[in-house]
C-alpha cells in the first residue's frame, strides 16, 4: 500500500500526495518532539526548553492550517476517489489530533515553568516519567504505522491507550492519596494531575491515529465500537489480505 | 467506548444513521436481468459472459474506459445492437421476466417500453410541441387536448415547461444544446417508457446544462428505472445508486455508488477511478 499512492499517471497528482504525507511525517514529528521536551522541562526544571516548546506550537498551529489548505485544494481540484479520497480524509483528521497533542504538550510546558521553582518529589515525578515514555512511544508507533500504512496497528494503539489508561487511573489514586497527606503540597500535586491528564489525552490521539491509518488502508471505520469487535475487524479476514 | 444509550435524542439520531444505509441489490426490486449475455462484432467478442440485475426505478450507471463494451451493454437492452449486421448476441436479457430476444419479441413496442437517449440531442426538424407528441401520434392519439396535457406534463417532468411554455411552436433547433437534450428526454417519457437508457447525456453540455440533466435524473428515478453510460466518474457519483464498472468487455466490479467510489473491492475499479496505471 505504501507505494501506492505514486501510482497516478498525473505525475503533479502523485507529488501533491506525496507533499501532503510528507507535511503531515513532518508535523508528527515536530509534535512528538514537543512532548519529550516538554516533559524534560518538567524533569529537568528547564524553563528555556518549556518556552521553546511553547513558541513550537505556534509553528505546529501554523502547519494545521497550511496542511489542512493543501488537502482542501486536493478534493478541489483533483476529486479523489477510493484510497485517494481515505489518504486526504485520514490525513485532514489526523493532522487534527496531532494539533491537539501539540496543545497538551505546551500545557505540559506551562505547567513546566510554574513547577521549575518549586520542591521536587524524592523520585522527581518518576511515574509520569513512565506515562509519557509509554505516551511517546504510542505516538512513534502511530506515526510510524501511518508513514506504513501498516493497519494492525489500529489494535496495537488500542491495547497500549488501555495500559495507559490503567496507569493515569493509578497514578490519579497515588495523587489523591498524597493530597489527603500532604495538603502544604495541594498546588504541586494538582498540577502533576494536570500533566498526567495531559499525557492521557495524548495516548488517546495517538490511538486515534491507528483507527485513521486502519480507515486508510481497509476502508472500515473502527471508531467507537467495542473493543472485542475491533480487534475481530482489525485482526479478522481482510480486503488487503485477498 | 460504546454508544448504546436509552436518551431519545441519541436514538433518533441512530434512527436516522440507518437510513443512510449502503443499498443492496439483494433487497431491490429487479427490473432487468442479464444472464450470460455475450456479444460479438463479427470475430471480436464486445462483451463476456455479463450477469448482472438492473434494479428498478433505481439509476445504475455504467463506467469504464473506451471500448469496454459500457454503451454497447446498454443497446443490448432496447436491441439497438440488431441494426448492425455483423452483430451476434448469445445468453438472455428479461424485462419484467421476459426474455426481450425471444423471436415474438415485438421490437418496435420493446423500444416504446425502453426508451434511449444519446450523446448529442437528436430533436426532430419540427417544432418543440411535435417532437413531443409525435410518438404519440405514432400510436393513433388525435385527441387535441390528450396531446395538449401529454406535451405540458413530459416538459414538465423534463424541467422544460417553464422555458419552453411561451414558444412550443417554434423549431426545436432554436434550443440550447442542453434544452434540446432534456426535450429529447421529454419526449422519451412522453410515451411513458419503463426503462431510460442514457448514452453519455450530457458530454457535449456545459457544466450548469449538465446539473440541470442530472437534477432531472434524480427526478426521474421516482417513475423510471434509468441506466447510464458516462465517461464522468464525477457524474457517476452524483447521480447514480449503483454503478458497474466494465473493462475489455466484462464487468468487473457492481455495487453501491458510495461504495464502489470510497472503498472499491477489486484493485482494477481502484485504479480505474483513481486514475492510476492498470
Amino acid at each position: 500500500m505504501e507505494k501506492y499512492f505514486d501510482q497516478h499517471i498525473s505525475r503533479q497528482f502523485n507529488q501533491e500526495l506525496e507533499n501532503l504525507r510528507r507535511d503531515v511525517m513532518k508535523m508528527g514529528g515536530m509534535a512528538e518532539e514537543m512532548v519529550m521536551d516538554a516533559m524534560r522541562a518538567l524533569l529537568d526544571g528547564n524553563v528555556e526548553l518549556a518556552r521553546s516548546v511553547i513558541s513550537a506550537d505556534d509553528q505546529v498551529n501554523q502547519m494545521e492550517k497550511d496542511i489542512d489548505e493543501l488537502a482542501m485544494e486536493i478534493l478541489a481540484r483533483r476529486q479523489p476517489t477510493a484510497s485517494d479520497l481515505r489518504l486526504v480524509m485520514a490525513i485532514v483528521k489526523t493532522l487534527n489530533d496531532l494539533e491537539r497533542v501539540g496543545d497538551e504538550a505546551e500545557k505540559i510546558a506551562k505547567i513546566a515553568i510554574e513547577m521549575a521553582d518549586m520542591d521536587r518529589p524524592r523520585n522527581n515525578y518518576y511515574e509520569l516519567e513512565s506515562m509519557a515514555e509509554h505516551v511517546r512511544s504510542m505516538l512513534r508507533d502511530a506515526l510510524d504505522g501511518f508513514a506504513r500504512m501498516v493497519p494492525e496497528i489500529a489494535v496495537t494503539l488500542y491495547r497500549a491507550d488501555e495500559k495507559v489508561d490503567d496507569e493515569y487511573e493509578a497514578i490519579l489514586r497515588q495523587y489523591y492519596t498524597y493530597l489527603a497527606e500532604e495538603p502544604r503540597q495541594t498546588t504541586r500535586i494538582i498540577n502533576a494531575i494536570w500533566i498526567a491528564r495531559a499525557l492521557e489525552r495524548i495516548g488517546d490521539h495517538a490511538k486515534n491515529i491507528g483507527e485513521h491509518v486502519f480507515y486508510l488502508v481497509e476502508g472500515q471505520d473502527v471508531r467507537h465500537i467495542p473493543a472485542d469487535q475491533k480487534e475481530q475487524v482489525v485482526l479478522g479476514p481482510r480486503k488487503s489480505d485477498s | 467506548m460504546t454508544t448504546e444509550s436509552s436518551t431519545p435524542k441519541i436514538n433518533a439520531g441512530l434512527a436516522n444513521a440507518q437510513t443512510r444505509k449502503r443499498l443492496n441489490l439483494r433487497n431491490e426490486e429487479i427490473s432487468m436481468q442479464v444472464r450470460d449475455l455475450s456479444l460479438y462484432y463479427g470475430k471480436d467478442q464486445a462483451l463476456k459472459s455479463i450477469n448482472m440485475d438492473i434494479p428498478n426505478k433505481r439509476v445504475t450507471a455504467f463506467i469504464g474506459p473506451s471500448g469496454c463494451g459500457k454503451s454497447t451493454l446498454l443497446r443490448c437492452f432496447n436491441r439497438m445492437n440488431d441494426l448492425i449486421d455483423i452483430c451476434r448476441i448469445e445468453g438472455e436479457i428479461k424485462i419484467d421476466g421476459e426474455d426481450i430476444y425471444h423471436p415474438s419479441v415485438d421490437v418496435p413496442e420493446l423500444r416504446r417500453k425502453v426508451g434511449m437517449v444519446f450523446q448529442k440531442p437528436n430533436p426532430f426538424p419540427k417544432s418543440i410541441y411535435e417532437n413531443i407528441a409525435y410518438g404519440l401520434r405514432l400510436q393513433g392519439v388525435k385527441n387535441r387536448r390528450k396531446l395538449d396535457e401529454v406535451v405540458e406534463h413530459s416538459l414538465k417532468r423534463a424541467a422544460l415547461w417553464d422555458e419552453v411554455k411561451d414558444r412550443l411552436n417554434d423549431n426545436a433547433f432554436g434550443l440550447s444544446g442542453g434544452q434540446q437534450q432534456r426535450l429529447v428526454i421529454a419526449r422519451a417519457i412522453a410515451i411513458e417508457p419503463e426503462v431510460i437508457l442514457l448514452d453519455e447525456p450530457c458530454s457535449a453540455l456545459d457544466p450548469i446544462s449538465t446539473a440541470k440533466v442530472e437534477e432531472l435524473i434524480i427526478d426521474l428515478k421516482e417513475s423510471y428505472t434509468i441506466v447510464i453510460v458516462t465517461h464522468n466518474m464525477q457524474q457517476a457519483a452524483r447521480v447514480s445508486d449503483f454503478t458497474a464498472y466494465m473493462y475489455l468487455g466484462e464487468l468487473i466490479e457492481y455495487d453501491d455508488t458510495a461504495k464502489l467510489f470510497t472503498n472499491p473491492a477489486k484493485k482494477a475499479t481502484e485504479d480505474y477511478i483513481t486514475g492510476r496505471y492498470g
